[in-house]
């Protein structure tokens, strides 16, 4: 139960764990985003959950074909949001008020007014912070060792290449059906990854 | 090639955009990869060293203008009584200003969907860290006893003391502090996937250990984009209405205070016009210069400028309608004070400064309405000089020409900066370029994977009627003019 959770929430994160054969997964090539987004929407319809895309820039309409929801890193922002505006607020209402308590010219002690700019400036300091920290946090980033990097053809992912990848963890993976089926999709080259860790550093 | 006739056959060519294509010379995804990351791959060129080394010796000139600085006390400045305020936080508003172009372009611009900024956001971003790094000099070090600036900050100390927040300087820290953390944030989210390009790329070991551990382990995963698209556009969301309040905040420092000429209603959004107009301009200045020594006419295109310029144009208007604004409500208040000090900017002693900066802000900029002169390089660099200039002139005129006649006749004075003034000035530009020319060596300065996004063939449609879907070549015919 818990073992398949974490397995769930690290597919989330594109980590998949490879059996016991090493067998990562199989790295499928496209030419372009328009055949990786039609090979996505396959893919994703031939019920096969543990696999991504990668691709050097975001793809319109991606997800819908992923079929992957909004991102929740929304949340995250929110709630650093709120610790940011009650840290502001407590912490000028204490110094100001309880702590320190200095009269200038007869004015309250606390007050909202004077303490917006400060509360404004902490809600969004702590948001930003929560909205980096989050997103690296739900990509499970950062990962300096990923099996992927063990292709040579990869390497052109953040250039110009479309890749698509199916993880050997799904369910319906089988390693010759799979790769029969990403050549149909119009993969250019498919390519077995192994997880050979990272002590067989060449 | 790019006569008018020919723009207007090609434009019904364009299936994705009404305009100008945003990049040009039929570049595909690979060519924006080269074009971008060989600057920082290739061997360090001389004309670097030389500009380097100018710039080394102004920071080093900083460096020994504070180190005198502080020996000596804030004695060394020109400031008098009532002149309190000089240099210091005229430099200081000028280079919070500078900044403020560079989270226009990436957060406002992002909002409104302008894709024209992916060319340009990387180094008004990098520009505005810069700039602040700049400004912050000011405040730190105009404070007199530099070893107590820490009481700015809540820090728990053993007297018992915490800072008064009610005063807008204290503001101040707050929003700057945070401005600069929010743009560096935002700055190297942006960085990520183009540190993993150059990763990708590295040929030794070191360079791909040190761009290994920068990128994090990016592999353009979909699952990333996702969540990566949500925090940058939150992040945009967060630093629009921050932009606004920082020099909004800088505004209160002076319209907090009973002083004429300060004391007035329209200071934040005036301040805010003004930052942008001096920001655009100061990118113009950097990016006319940067896009033709590195080859990357093709990725900021005239198109960019001539955007950029409207802005400056608008962003100006909007500054000089402040300033008649300002003279009418001096006028309309029916206060003595307030009039005397106006007509006193115009007329007085200051009046060589007040024309400098009515002419370079309000009216060279007028200049943009003619097409031919906003699409000009050479011209626009000129204006972009002039309108720095003058903004820096704007804050001059604020601080020390409501100051220098205040209430009492008997106490007004004439200031003048000393020597250690100009050059600490001065510096700050070495400081500046020191930190910008590092970045265009050992950064991407154009965002790689924004401009790749933008460009028609990253739109998984652009394919859709082109059959086998290998035509990618032939479809971004409009890219060939000019």
């Amino acid at each position: 139960m818990l073992n398949s959770l974490a397995r769930d929430v690290k597919a989330s994160m594109s980590i998949y764990d490879a059996g016991d054969d090493k067998v990562y997964g199989l790295l499928a090539e496209f030419a372009h985003p328009g055949e990786l987004l039609h090979a996505a929407e396959a893919v994703h319809g031939a019920g096969f959950r543990h696999f991504d895309t990668h691709s050097p820039f975001p793809i319109h309409g991606m997800d819908k074909a992923m079929g992957l929801g909004n991102s929740t890193v929304g949340w995250i922002t929110l709630v650093g949001g709120i610790t940011g505006l009650g840290l502001a607020t407590l912490m000028q209402w204490w110094m100001g008020a309880v702590a320190y308590p200095i009269n200038i010219s007869g004015k309250p002690f606390f007050a909202v007014e004077p303490s917006i700019p400060i509360m404004f400036e902490l809600t969004v300091l702590l948001a930003s912070l929560a909205t980096a920290a989050g997103m690296f946090a739900l990509n499970g980033l950062p990962r300096p060792y990923n099996p992927l990097f063990y292709s040579k053809n990869f390497s052109r992912v953040t250039d110009d290449a479309f890749f698509l990848h199916i993880a050997a963890s799904d369910d319906k993976f089988d390693q010759e059906a799979t790769a029969k089926m990403l050549q149909e999709l119009g993969a250019s080259a498919v390519e077995t990854i192994h997880d050979h860790g990272t002590e067989e550093n060449d | 090639m790019s006569t008018a006739s020919t723009d207007k056959n090609l434009a019904h060519l364009a299936d994705f955009h009404d305009e100008a294509p945003l990049v040009k010379g039929n570049l595909k995804f690979h060519d924006i990869t080269e074009i971008v990351s060989s600057h920082t791959e290739k061997k360090t060129p001389l004309a670097w060293y030389g500009a380097f080394s100018l710039a080394l010796a102004g920071l080093m000139l900083l460096v020994g203008m504070i180190a005198y600085l502080f020996w000596n006390g804030t004695g060394v400045w020109g400031l008098n009584n009532p002149v309190g305020w000089g240099y210091a936080i005229v430099n200081f508003v000028f280079w919070v200003g500078i900044g403020h172009a560079g989270t226009l372009i990436s957060a406002i611009l992002f909002l409104f969907r302008q894709q024209w900024r992916t060319a340009i956001n990387r180094s008004a971003e990098a520009m505005t860290i810069f700039a602040v790094i700049c400004a912050l000099v000011f405040p730190t070090i105009h404070v007199g006893r530099v070893w107590a600036i820490y009481w700015t900050l809540p820090l728990p100390n053993q007297m018992g003391m915490w800072p008064q927040f009610k005063s807008p300087l204290l503001w101040d820290v707050f929003a700057v502090s945070t401005y600069f953390t929010v743009s560096l944030v935002f700055w190297y989210i942006g960085l990520v996937p183009d540190l993993a390009t150059m990763r990708d790329r590295a040929k030794g070991k070191i360079r791909r250990l040190v761009l290994g551990v920068a990128s994090m382990g990016w592999t353009g995963a979909n699952r990333h984009w996702r969540n990566y698209e949500k925090a940058y556009l939150l992040l945009a969301a967060l630093a629009t209405p921050l932009v606004l309040s920082v020099h909004s905040v800088v505004s209160f420092d002076f319209a907090v205070s009973i002083v004429p000429g300060w004391h007035t209603t329209i200071f934040p959004p005036y301040f805010v016009a003004g930052a942008i107009f001096s920001g655009f301009a100061m990118v113009v200045t950097l990016l006319v210069i940067a896009r033709k020594i590195y080859g990357i006419e093709n990725i900021i295109t005239v198109e960019h400028l001539e955007k950029m310029n409207i802005i400056i144009l608008l962003t100006g208007t909007m500054v000089g309608f402040a300033y008649i604004t300002e003279f009418f409500i001096a006028w309309y208040s029916g206060v003595q004070y307030e009039q005397y000090a106006f007509v006193n900017r115009m007329f007085g002693p200051y009046a060589w400064a007040y024309w400098t900066m009515m002419s370079c802000n309000l009216f060279f900029p007028q200049f943009f309405w003619f097409k031919k002169l906003r699409r000009n390089i050479t011209f626009m660099f000129v204006i972009s000089i002039f309108v720095n200039i003058g903004m820096w002139f704007e804050r001059f005129v604020i601080t020390v020409t409501s100051l220098h006649r205040d209430y009492l006749p008997s106490s007004w004075d004439y200031y003048t900066p000393t020597i250690v003034d100009v050059l600490t000035f001065v510096g700050t530009f070495g400081l500046f370029f020191t930190l910008f020319l590092l970045f265009l060596r050992f950064m991407p300065m154009v965002a790689i994977a924004e401009v790749k996004g933008v460009m028609p063939e990253a739109d998984p449609h652009f394919y859709d009627h082109e059959g086998d879907g290998h035509h990618a070549e032939h479809a971004v015919e409009p890219s060939t003019q000019q």
